[in-house]
């Protein structure tokens, strides 16, 4: 590990400017990923910004109806808030689907949608890696890649975002609010993370020395029922394999509002937008729901030994959308 | 008059429980040292070749870096049989992740900074890292143990199998797996003149001891080995391993003492693991059941420096009456990290095939598995023809039906549902040898009434040092308070190492032998103990010698529920139960918890283990306990455990069989027969992830509507 410079800005302001001013600082926030990157010699910034105590850890009632979470707030302490529990419970279940507690208790939200890739390749500096250093290669497409990718991926790069707060965000249409020398800016959750492309070195829009500061949900969606449900190797302590948060509302037994987020298929959050649009109005049963999620999986690419993501997806989107259009007859959760 | 509990066979707390909880028992690389350096090595970045220049000018630019080894300035070590320890001493590199060069500094950080500026520049050659059923290297060991025959054959298994009424042919494979003790393989190493001290994580201060004074050519005694805690080591520790050559050569060279602890990814490639394996079983049965053909093939790999050949096939020869057997093994050497020992070496692997293949031809036969079981008991062991010295497998089944509710059982495949879950059960035997290895202790009185044993016994995590004290304490006569038990350091009478489930019955021998007549000659002496105290030193390799011929294994069933999630093809472990018949239990406390950790990690090795071999780079790509998954507190439900009272006369003058393996054996049968019971789909090959569910899984959805 090479040394670094810490610092702790008293505000977003000062930790903004300390960042812009120096191309390889990093910001910090509970460190959980960022420092055994650096362990692993794979992040070697020379100086930490540390914003896990920046006054961004509140969270708060929106005049909308809506809910405002702070970057700083730890994961533990977001997942079991009564409003967050009441209002938003998927955003709880995919908190508590991920990492053990010690970890939650010190990861921040910040922090947790910036957590960058577990590809196996990624993480091992004796291998080539275009996320890691552009123009390497990417040995996994032949190698290891049982976890990776099926959805968005290119040449360059198969790797998959780890998140699962992401993706219960993704359904609930969150903004992230940022701050940067030119000043504040809003973006869809949707938008924040990349696909590889040609650039898989860049998991993000974020410029240089943008901080997130705040995650803002719309109000719920009235008489909407949601779920997130995570499959995975390992009962805890595990990525997903496949994940799906999804938002349903049924009226007259009619698709009257629906969104979809896959888990662990693609490098960010994927929203269903082929199988939302195909839902609305349609009747809400198994049926329809199999072949809207179909057409999304349209799209899948699987590799070598990542082929059983499909079935997995399809099945979980269609299990996790029968039981909300059918809650009484809904299987254990 | 007051009654005491006997001392053996009560469930005594760990003697050492206060300090490992609070945090000051003292690991490897726990001591404090004086002037300590600290050393990292840098792995081989080829499979296979030659290093063709180490560049550490930018490596020692830094003021704290004080050496940088490699084979071009390392000293010279002596030859041993084990080549994964003649570290730096050749440029050849055998496999990716051997060691290339080693950092010395006098910090963690400065060693790491260190050892990544080093520049090894390589002429790579063509590697070969793929174990295959028809691999064309493949060639027929001398042995696969030390002294196991690699294969053995009885009766005429081709004309019986092919003419048998039930016939079962199938392939089983258990993938390579990690030991992944928690404390990661740590030395610290100081020299003193010609004297040598390592802290060092093991599972033998002897054996260390002995490789150390052979490698650095120093006679034994010069050589101080001490292990006096150690964070698990599951067999990766059975033998000395590089980092403790390393650390000493190191401390020799910078003339500090040097502390090196392996991080955990460089773990995979040069502490040991447990081999892939592919297991043909072919069984030919009456209808009613009755094995008369079963072979047992087993093809597996070494690396280019040797390693141990897995003998996954050996159960065979121990398990169940064939009149018609053969059993083989083939191996392949390979570009790999070099296999080693891993809790039940052969027995584990084997056992997997063996009894899934079992519950197979019970289902073919229409047999309840347990019944045939009974049904194929034999009455001596089926290869040697001993005798066994007690063998109650038989009783552990029948146990076992009682306590887990067996016979509640609906035998349909996939006939019980819960929502979504299928629900299944199954069974498996589980079986371990019972091996005693010479070693010596020495009981000494002190004349104000205490007692000190002394043995070179490794404590691994497993209460060695408490049952020790309990044997001491029982042959005394004395309580328990009044004996001290001295283990961890090869300065110690020599003992044997804790593998092989030998510890208890390999070092308690020697205590007992030398408590007993300590005793016997204090009563002679009126019990008056002389001013400089009494010692009396044993030694059992004549009573091991004089041993009568017996087949001596301890057995065991265990029983499994489980519950397969039929959307996302999840597996967990709803109970688990083993009964074992294993001697007489000294510590009803400890040997619970290694019960309870071996079928543990049989969980994990069914559900969840697993190491990939990347056939572009030769290495294990899961290097960390993010990606190479042991089960988790969530995948752990009730783990009951009973076992068998057995008096067996032809054990040892405790009466014990080893426990510290017999766990692990058939945990992983026992879980794939109950996902085949819940589901109809039969994994043939581990573990059993989501990934390998889902397309059957998925299948049988999509063809039978629901």
């Amino acid at each position: 590990m090479k040394e670094f410079r810490y610092e702790r800005p008293a505000d977003a302001d000062a930790a903004v400017a300390l960042l812009t001013d120096a191309p390889g600082a990093a910001y910090l926030g509970g460190g959980t990923n960022l420092v055994d990157l650096m362990k692993l010699g794979v992040a070697a910034p020379d100086l930490l910004v540390d914003v896990s105590r920046l006054p961004f850890e509140e969270v708060t009632e929106t005049d909308g109806g809506g809910l405002s979470i702070g970057a700083a707030v730890r994961n533990s302490t977001l997942a079991s808030r009564g409003i967050v529990r009441e209002r938003y419970p998927i955003v709880s279940e995919a908190l508590l689907s991920g990492a053990p507690a010690q970890l939650r208790n010190a990861a921040t939200v910040g922090g947790n949608l910036l957590q960058r890739t577990r590809c196996l390749y990624f993480q091992d500096v004796g291998k080539p890696c275009n996320k890691r250093q552009p123009g390497s290669g990417c040995p996994a497409r032949e190698g290891v890649h049982r976890d990776l990718a099926i959805l968005g991926a290119s040449e360059h790069c198969v790797a998959t975002n780890p998140s699962d707060l992401a993706v219960a965000l993704a359904a609930l249409d969150a903004m992230v609010h940022l701050v940067s020398a030119a000043g504040p800016r809003s973006l869809p959750l949707t938008e924040l993370h990349r696909l590889p492309g040609d650039e898989p070195h860049r998991d993000t829009v974020l410029r240089h020395g943008e901080l997130i500061t705040a995650v803002e949900l719309p109000p719920p969606v009235p008489d909407g029922r949601s779920a997130y449900r995570k499959a995975r190797d390992r009962a805890s302590f595990a990525f997903a394999l496949a994940s799906v948060a999804a938002v349903l509302q049924v009226r007259g037994g009619l698709v009257h509002h629906v969104r979809i987020a896959f888990g662990a298929l693609a490098a960010r959050p994927w929203r269903a937008r082929v199988a939302e649009e195909a839902l609305l109005g349609q009747p809400a049963t198994e049926e329809a729901f199999g072949q809207a999620i179909d057409r999304e999986l349209a799209a899948a690419r699987p590799l070598r030994d990542n082929g059983y993501k499909v079935p997995l997806a399809r099945r979980l989107a269609v299990s996790v959308l029968a039981d909300l259009a059918a809650p009484e007859h809904g299987g254990p959760r | 008059m007051t009654t005491t509990r006997p001392l053996l066979g009560s469930p005594m707390t760990r003697l050492e429980g206060r300090e490992k909880v609070t945090g000051t028992a003292r690991y490897a690389v726990d001591y404090p040292v004086d002037r300590v350096a600290y050393a990292w090595p840098v792995p081989a970045a080829v499979a296979r070749g030659e290093i063709t220049a180490v560049d550490a000018t930018a490596a020692l630019a830094d003021p704290a870096v004080l050496a940088v080894l490699s084979y071009e300035n390392a000293p010279r070590l002596h030859d041993t049989d084990d080549r994964t320890l003649a570290v730096l001493q050749s440029p050849h590199i055998a496999h990716r992740g051997q060691f290339a060069a080693l950092a010395v500094a006098t910090s963690l950080e400065a060693a790491r900074g260190a050892a990544a500026a080093i520049r090894v520049a390589y002429a790579p050659e063509p590697h070969d890292v793929i174990l295959t059923r028809d691999h064309p290297g493949l060639y027929k060991p001398d042995e696969v143990d030390e002294g196991m025959p690699t294969d053995r054959e009885h009766g005429d298994f081709d004309t019986v199998y092919a003419r048998a009424q039930v016939r079962l042919d199938a392939v089983y494979e258990t993938p390579p797996l990690h030991n992944h003790p928690l404390e990661p393989h740590a030395a610290t190493a100081m020299w003193d003149g010609d004297d040598l001290t390592v802290y060092d994580s093991n599972q033998g201060a002897t054996a260390v001891q002995h490789v150390l004074a052979e490698l650095f050519g120093l006679a034994t005694g010069k050589i101080h080995v001490i292990n006096e805690h150690v964070g698990g080591g599951f067999g990766s520790k059975g033998t000395a391993r590089p980092h403790v050559v390393l650390a000493a050569m190191a401390a020799r060279v910078v003339r500090r003492p040097v502390k090196l602890a392996l991080p955990r990814n460089q773990l995979a490639a040069v502490t040991g693991h447990r081999s892939p394996t592919i297991q043909r079983i072919r069984i030919g049965a009456d209808t009613e059941g009755h094995v008369q053909a079963l072979a047992h093939e087993v093809t597996t790999q070494i690396s280019a420096l040797d390693g141990f050949v897995e003998p996954a096939a050996v159960v065979s020869r121990v398990m169940y009456a064939a009149p018609n057997s053969r059993t083989t093994h083939r191996v392949t050497r390979l570009d790999v990290p070099t296999p080693s020992w891993m809790r039940a070496p052969g027995e584990c692997p084997g056992m997997f095939a063996l009894e899934s293949a079992m519950d197979e031809l019970a289902i073919a036969c229409g047999v309840d598995p347990i019944e045939l079981r009974v049904r194929n008991e034999p009455t001596v062991e089926p290869d040697s023809g001993l005798p066994f010295s007690s063998r109650h497998l038989v009783e552990c089944l029948r146990e076992g039906t009682r306590r887990f509710g067996w016979h509640d059982r609906d035998p349909r495949i996939a006939g019980k549902h819960e929502g979504r879950l299928l629900i299944g059960s199954g069974v498996a035997a589980s079986t371990y040898p019972v091996y005693v290895m010479a070693s010596h202790a020495e009981a000494h009185a002190g004349p104000d009434g205490s007692y000190e044993v002394h043995v070179s016994a490794s404590d691994i995590g497993t209460g060695a040092r408490t049952v020790l004290t309990q044997i001491a304490a029982d042959a005394l006569g004395v309580p328990l308070d009044r004996v001290r038990v001295r283990v961890g350091s090869s300065d110690l009478p020599p003992a044997s190492v804790a593998g092989a489930s030998s510890g208890t019955a390999s070092w308690g021998w020697p205590v007992h032998k030398a408590c007993t007549e300590l005793r016997q000659r204090l009563e002679a002496l009126g019990h008056s103990v002389p001013e400089q105290g009494l010692t009396v030193a044993a030694d059992i390799a004549e009573d091991l010698d004089d041993r009568e011929d017996y087949a001596r294994h301890a057995f065991g069933a265990q029983f499994a529920e489980v519950q397969v999630d039929t959307v996302t093809g999840e597996t967990r472990v709803r109970r688990l139960l083993g009964v074992f018949a294993a001697g007489r239990i000294l510590n009803p406390r400890t040997a619970r918890s290694q019960f309870i950790g071996g079928m543990t990690m049989g969980l994990g090795m069914a559900l969840l283990e697993g190491s990939t071999m990347d056939p572009a780079f030769g290495d294990y790509a899961e290097r960390d306990l993010a990606s190479y998954h042991v089960p988790a507190c969530a995948d752990v439900p009730e783990i009951d455990v009973h076992w068998i009272e057995e008096e067996d006369p032809q054990l040892n003058p405790m009466g014990s069989k080893g426990i510290g393996e017999i766990g692990i054996v058939g945990t992983a049968a026992a879980i794939a027969n109950a996902v085949h019971h819940a589901t109809g789909v039969r994994i043939r090959a581990l573990p059993i992830h989501p990934a390998v569910l889902m397309p059957p899984l998925a299948g049988a959805r999509q063809a039978s509507p629901s």
